[in-house]
């Protein structure tokens, strides 16, 4: 396939990164896409610019300011009464028509429900390229969008080029890319954009919102410390072990996939290709072999230690640490470890 | 009701191998299921069929083997199967595979409307979940995605009321028909197949279309020719350079496993153990 963009397509211009808000709250993916997205806009020698949609409200305020702290040069606002939660029609009909009239050439997503509903619906109507749960964003030689997902649950990985359409699109799975730090002296320009969509016209209407009864439960994904459990802890009432570590250590627990199919651990809990991707900065894996649909899922922690029986274990291929131990006597004895030792200094001054 | 279920053959990937050297996927004797998620549309299809009558149609773009996957859906008790099958569809992106199944179930409209379409959340092989959208959009459906239940239907009003997994929490919606809607997994339980229908699958016709019979006008939409997306390489991730540093401790006491094991964790990280007193004092 050659590369040769159609004349009508050349004017495209600039790196856009959605951002995505739910009941007033914006998801960090939406700021780890905007750090990437910078790097990309700056190899281009082009601006990064952020897509902020909403109601009319002081949260949407917020956001905007932010989009530039987190690296935007320039964010296109719409506030609009029918934007207050997501729905396709109305976010479909304003992307594609600021798509259409700003001409970006990168415009990338989060994975999440929202994003992957959204980019959908806008790449079919633009009958562009879109690439799925990317992993990896570089710019090539031809300053073309090259993304690298893995396919076959993580076996193997391919490298998704759109080459003959504009924008290129592409969506990124939360915790895939670092969260960048925010710099609060940045401001940028602001451009606003009207729904041509009026209520009446949208046929879908929500009725009620459910919150997840998790409040009090961190976000697995965001957590700087997780303790998971495998098959190799037998039972269910085990991972009281694995909550307790956790608990010690100001974290949150997951689990590798057939303890979610053996009903041990609800689906929310599932760390790897079908489950959260997690980031952590220590990640403590108990009774898991590693396989690569895990292994997909915990490559971004920045510790990683294994307790497995089985010397020979997958996991000790990629794990920083190890021990070949039973994790019913080893996570007790850890979780003890650690509670005298965290307190010991405490005490001591 | 005229229910339409968009199913897909996969390759049962947790068989899939790679080949050593040339890292090339070997396909070769890998069983094909249909993809585990479309049983759960499968199944709330049928169980709308159940309750408010109707008819339930599989429809399945693939290679001439995927009428397999079809009669297994019959099997289960899906009424009708249709495959459409052409080597201009082969290398289809979503784009293309959106457009030629949106162009076919238009067909099977002409005979009668269609209600509601179904697909499952995503593949287990492409696993891009862009599919289902791609389809609403292009036969203009009320896009109902990442679908825990449905509510509620009145076929008199024809609106549909479901509950839509969102960030946090779960949206409770309330739309029109004709729509499509994505079921999120586990969201019913799929049956076993009667014996009648095992019997019936046996002998039932499956309707195969080319492009051109399914409706097809411009094939350049259609497979790689119609696909915005190139796939430029494929290759095995790269190996971390050195395995595990092992914890060994004399002995299998416990207690001094997990104090070898946190000595460890600090002299790598510093500050994590500044970090954690601090937050446990
Ligand atoms: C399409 C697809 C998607 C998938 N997605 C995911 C995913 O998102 N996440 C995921 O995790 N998996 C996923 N899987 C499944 C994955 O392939 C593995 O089957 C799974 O990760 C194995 O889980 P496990 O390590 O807990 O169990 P096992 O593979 O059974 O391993 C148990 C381990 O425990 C060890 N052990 C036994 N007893 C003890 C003991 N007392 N103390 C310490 N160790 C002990 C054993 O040596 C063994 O290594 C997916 C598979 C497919 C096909
Ligand atoms: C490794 C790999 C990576 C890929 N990456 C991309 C990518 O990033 N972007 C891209 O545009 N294409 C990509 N493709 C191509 C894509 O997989 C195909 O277009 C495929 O035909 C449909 O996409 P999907 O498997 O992701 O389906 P999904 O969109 O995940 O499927 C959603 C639902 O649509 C229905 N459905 C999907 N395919 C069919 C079918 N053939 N017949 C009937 N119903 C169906 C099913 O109900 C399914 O549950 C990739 C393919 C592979 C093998």
């Amino acid at each position: 396939m050659k590369k040769e963009l159609p004349e009508r397509f050349k004017d495209y211009k600039n790196v856009w990164v959605v951002v995505e808000i739910e009941r007033g709250r914006v998801h960090p993916v939406s700021w780890e896409l905007m750090g990437e997205g910078r790097k990309l806009a700056d190899r281009l020698g082009v601006q990064l610019c952020a897509v902020v949609l909403g109601p009319k409200a002081a949260s949407t305020k917020a956001a905007v300011k932010q989009t530039y702290h987190y690296g935007a040069d320039v964010c296109y606002i719409c506030e609009d009464a029918a934007l207050t939660d997501y729905r396709n029609a109305p976010y479909t009909e304003i992307l594609t028509d600021l798509v259409n009239k700003h001409k970006p050439e990168i415009l990338l997503l989060g994975a999440t429900p929202l994003g992957r509903d959204l980019a959908g619906s806008v790449a079919t109507t633009l009958g562009t390229g879109l690439t799925a749960d990317s992993t990896e964003l570089r710019i090539d030689d031809d300053n073309s969008l090259a993304a690298t997902r893995p396919t076959f649950g993580g076996t193997l990985l391919c490298t998704i080029y759109t080459l003959n359409f504009r924008p290129q699109m592409a969506t990124v799975r939360p915790r895939v890319f670092a969260m960048p730090e925010a710099d609060t002296t940045r401001a940028g320009r602001m451009v606003w954009e009207s729904l041509r969509m009026k209520e009446e016209d949208i046929v879908t209407k929500i009725l009620e919102f459910v919150a997840d009864n998790t409040s009090s439960e961190a976000n697995l994904a965001y957590a700087d410390i997780v303790v998971a459990g495998g098959m190799g802890l037998q039972n269910e009432a085990n991972f009281r072990h694995v909550k307790r570590l956790a608990q010690v250590l100001g974290g949150d627990y997951g689990c590798s996939r057939p303890v979610v199919q053996k009903g041990w651990l609800p689906a929310e809990r599932q760390i790897g290709q079908t489950g959260n991707t997690i980031r952590p900065r220590l990640y403590i894996a108990a009774g898991i072999s590693g396989a690569i649909q895990h292994r997909v899922g915990v490559e971004g922690a920045d510790l990683i230690v294994a307790i497995n029986t089985d010397p020979d274990a997958k996991i000790f291929e990629f794990a920083h640490l190890g021990v070949v131990a039973d994790a019913l006597t080893v996570l007790p004895a850890l979780s003890d470890a650690f509670a005298r030792r965290l307190r010991a200094p405490a005490l001591a001054s | 009701m005229n229910i339409l279920v968009c199913i897909k053959q996969v390759p049962d990937s947790a068989q899939i191998r790679v080949h050593p050297v040339t890292n090339t996927i070997m396909r070769q004797g890998v069983p094909t299921i249909i993809n585990p998620y479309d049983l759960f549309a499968l199944e709330e299809a049928m169980r709308l069929r159940d309750e408010y009558g109707g008819q339930v149609t599989v429809l399945c773009m693939g290679p001439p083997m995927a009428e397999d996957a079809l009669r297994r859906a019959l099997g289960l008790g899906a009424d009708r199967a249709v495959l459409i099958t052409d080597r201009r569809f082969a290398g289809s992106d979503t784009l293309a595979t959106s457009f030629a199944l949106a162009t076919a179930l238009g067909k099977i409209a002409e005979e009668r409307a269609i209600d509601i379409v179904f697909t499952g959340k995503q593949t287990i092989d492409g696993d891009t979940a862009q599919v289902g959208p791609g389809i609403a959009r292009r036969m203009g459906l009320n896009q109902l995605t990442y679908v825990s239940a449905i509510d509620s239907l009145d076929m008199g009003r024809r609106s549909i009321v479901v509950r839509r997994r969102s960030e946090g929490g779960v949206q409770v919606l309330r739309s029109a028909l004709p729509c499509l809607i994505t079921m999120l997994e586990d969201s019913n339980v799929v049956r076993r197949g009667s014996i009648q229908d095992m019997l019936r699958a046996a002998r039932a016709p499956v309707t195969i279309w080319s492009a051109e019979e399914a409706g097809v006008e411009d094939p350049l939409k259609c497979g790689l020719r119609g696909s915005p997306t190139v796939v430029k390489r494929v290759f095995a991730p790269s190996p971390r350079e050195e395995s595990a540093e092992m914890v060994t401790v004399e002995g299998k006491d416990p207690a001094r496993i997990g104090e070898a094991i946190i000595d460890l964790i600090f002299a790598r990280d510093p500050k994590l153990e500044v970090a954690l007193t601090a937050t446990a004092s």
